[in-house]
């Protein structure tokens, strides 16, 4: 006998997403979920883009890492309120991770929540945690060639962070074949070129975070 | 491997619907899987092998179906087919394009043994009175 079940596989992931989605929406909070490789440097855009918005509005963090507290205690060490998941070997973060994330924050007096995803440009792709934007960091070290290589997750992204871009100069990357092949898989996405450390950059990124705050603000 | 998360899903929802039904038996599994999706139907093969032993869903096949990837051109309207890597408007060059398929992970129909329909005795338990 053949059993009809035509659902998605993910189901129950894609179910916590839309109650983590709905709170976030109740309490006002727009969410952000940061994804790309270990060492693109999500940690320090996160704390750059932090100092840019701190004054306009309330941040919170979620850090997810396989093991270890060191991006926590760095966003805390920043009086950014932090909360460390650790996935204990898992790749990705989940929407219940985020769910058990949120019950440790004050969400009533946020406005908004950045979650770094665990460092992978393949596994966080299919695993909605109820953001309302997504954004892929790369660094220029990483090459130019990525986005032909981790496709699905540059085709999902809201926007591109491309980090490092003051190591332009030392490094083989070629910046235009770099947007043409981003725009090929996602050609909504801005790109945004940014030095993190230096700060070089950051105010157009922070301008488009903003943008999208705002307008999640008038739409509910 | 996020392979063995989604493997683990497929047989939580499977052996639910197989027990529900009053299952002896899971024969096959379908799944579709998009091309535009980061999962790899080798690994969910290699995750089935490993996860579906001392479940009810022991010795079903797993039978996944790629779905290719289809998108609509926002400015020309064109329906295409494309890979992963490309989705341009072959006609009119544009990157605004709306992707309509290959996004897909979904169970789709498990195919079960019910007690009535058990295999049939061989003929040597048949014949003992």
């Amino acid at each position: 006998m053949e059993i009809d079940l035509s659902r998605p596989i993910l189901a129950r992931n894609e179910g916590l997403a839309r109650k983590n989605r709905e709170r976030l929406a109740a309490a006002g909070v727009f969410a952000v979920d940061i994804l790309a490789s270990p060492g693109a440097g999500k940690t320090t855009t996160i704390l750059a883009t932090i100092e840019r918005l701190r004054d306009r509005y309330r941040i919170a963090v979620i850090e997810g890492d396989i093991a270890s507290r060191v991006d926590a205690e760095k966003v805390a060490s920043h009086g950014i309120p932090a909360v460390q998941i650790n996935t204990g070997g898992a790749c990705h973060l989940e929407a219940d991770m985020v769910g058990r994330a949120l019950d440790a924050l004050p969400l009533d007096g946020l406005d908004l929540v950045i979650i770094e995803n665990v460092g992978n440009l393949v596994c966080p792709t299919e695993f909605d945690l109820g953001q309302d934007a997504r954004v892929v960091i790369l660094s220029v070290p990483e090459g130019h060639d990525k986005p032909l290589k981790y496709p699905a997750i540059f085709a999902l992204a809201d926007a591109v962070v491309l980090n490092k871009y003051d190591t332009l100069p030392v490094f083989d990357f070629d910046e235009g074949e770099f947007r043409e092949s981003v725009a090929r898989l996602n050609g909504a996405a801005p790109i945004f070129p940014v030095s993190a450390t230096k700060g070089d950059g950051v105010a157009d990124w922070v301008e488009w975070l903003a943008g999208r705050i705002e307008a999640a603000r008038t739409t509910t | 491997m996020h392979e063995m998360g989604i493997v683990a899903e497929v047989l939580a929802a499977v052996t639910t619907a197989a027990e529900s039904a009053g299952a002896v038996r899971v024969n096959r599994v379908r799944l579709t899987v998009g091309e535009l999706t980061a999962v790899v139907p080798d690994s969910l093969q290699f995750a089935w092998e490993a996860l579906a032993p001392g479940t009810p869903v022991e010795g079903a096949v797993l039978e996944v179906v790629e779905t290719p990837a289809r998108s609509r051109c926002v400015d020309c309207d064109l329906e295409f087919e494309h890979d992963r890597f490309d989705r341009r408007c072959p006609a009119c060059g544009s990157y605004l394009c709306e992707v309509l398929a290959g996004n897909e992970l979904r169970i789709d129909d498990v195919d079960v043994d019910l007690p009535d329909q058990a295999p049939v005795p061989s003929p040597h338990e048949a014949t003992e009175d």
